[in-house]
């Protein structure tokens, strides 16, 4: 699937996650989040970023995961990101849909 | 949210057995990650599992589970229901399934609300002390079934 985002013609999935990072840029994460009703603060940046570093480090993504994190808490990513917070901040991100079930 | 018609899921634990404990947690965390609501009512032995001393002991049933491939006898001999629960643990934990303490942590945080029966607590003559902080509550089932306040709402008994 093709999507257009920011005048960027952007290869996703059926669910709209970019099927490729290095196409991702802040315009088209601030786009994404825009779709999925979030405004970005810097809070949000930060988490964008960790999350894009776990992926390059082959991490699997997890809600517990989120809980040993250190970077911030499971309150704080629902409220971050809701209806959702691996799933939503995931695609602002720019990596896969988490696979995983807890 | 998705495309799902799902909108609430309201979960009725009435086992102590670690499958049935984890299928209820699993669930209930998946529906917050779909951005679903989710809610759990403990009831009869499924209280075990919010009691602060019992639920890092819940066992897998080795007894009457045909699942298990052991004769009945076998199930039935000392240290075979541990063993089976060792070794179930293992495996999750190879998956990064979380004890049972830090799912109910987990799932308080994701804002899935834990509910205790009122009449299995009295039953078991069971205080506030005994159960997890993290419990929400302790309703009637008619209080829970108010609970099911919007269209997408399913109940499922475990």
């Amino acid at each position: 699937m093709d999507l257009n985002i920011a005048g960027i013609r952007l290869d996703v999935t059926e669910d709209g996650y970019l099927t490729d990072l290095s196409q991702w840029n802040e315009d088209i994460a601030i786009e994404i989040a825009k779709q999925e009703g979030i405004e970005l603060t810097d809070r949000h940046w930060e988490v964008l970023t960790w999350i894009q570093e776990q992926v390059k480090k082959e991490v699997a993504l997890s809600i517990r995961g989120i809980k040993k994190s250190g970077v911030l808490n499971i309150k704080e990513f629902y409220a971050l990101f809701p209806g959702g917070p691996l799933k939503v901040s995931t695609k602002i991100a720019g990596v896969p849909k988490p696979k995983s079930c807890i | 949210m998705g495309k799902t018609k799902v909108k609430k899921m309201l979960f009725i634990l009435s086992k102590a057995t670690i499958e049935n404990a984890y299928a209820a947690f699993v669930m209930a965390n998946g529906a917050r990650m779909e951005g679903i609501e989710s809610e759990i009512f403990f009831t009869f032995f499924g209280l075990e599992a919010i009691q602060k001393k019992k639920l890092e002991h819940l066992h897998v049933a080795t007894v009457g589970n045909p699942a298990m491939h052991m004769p009945t006898m076998l199930g039935g001999l000392p240290g075979v229901e541990a063993f089976a629960t060792k070794m179930m643990k293992k495996e999750m934990e190879k998956l990064d399934m979380p004890p049972i303490g830090e799912f109910l942590e987990i799932l308080s945080d994701s804002g899935c609300k834990l509910w205790g029966c009122k009449l299995a607590i009295d039953m078991f003559h069971l205080k506030k002390e005994d159960l997890i902080d993290e419990l929400d509550g302790i309703l009637t089932i008619g209080d829970f079934y108010n609970r099911a306040d919007q269209k997408g709402t399913h109940l499922l008994f475990i």
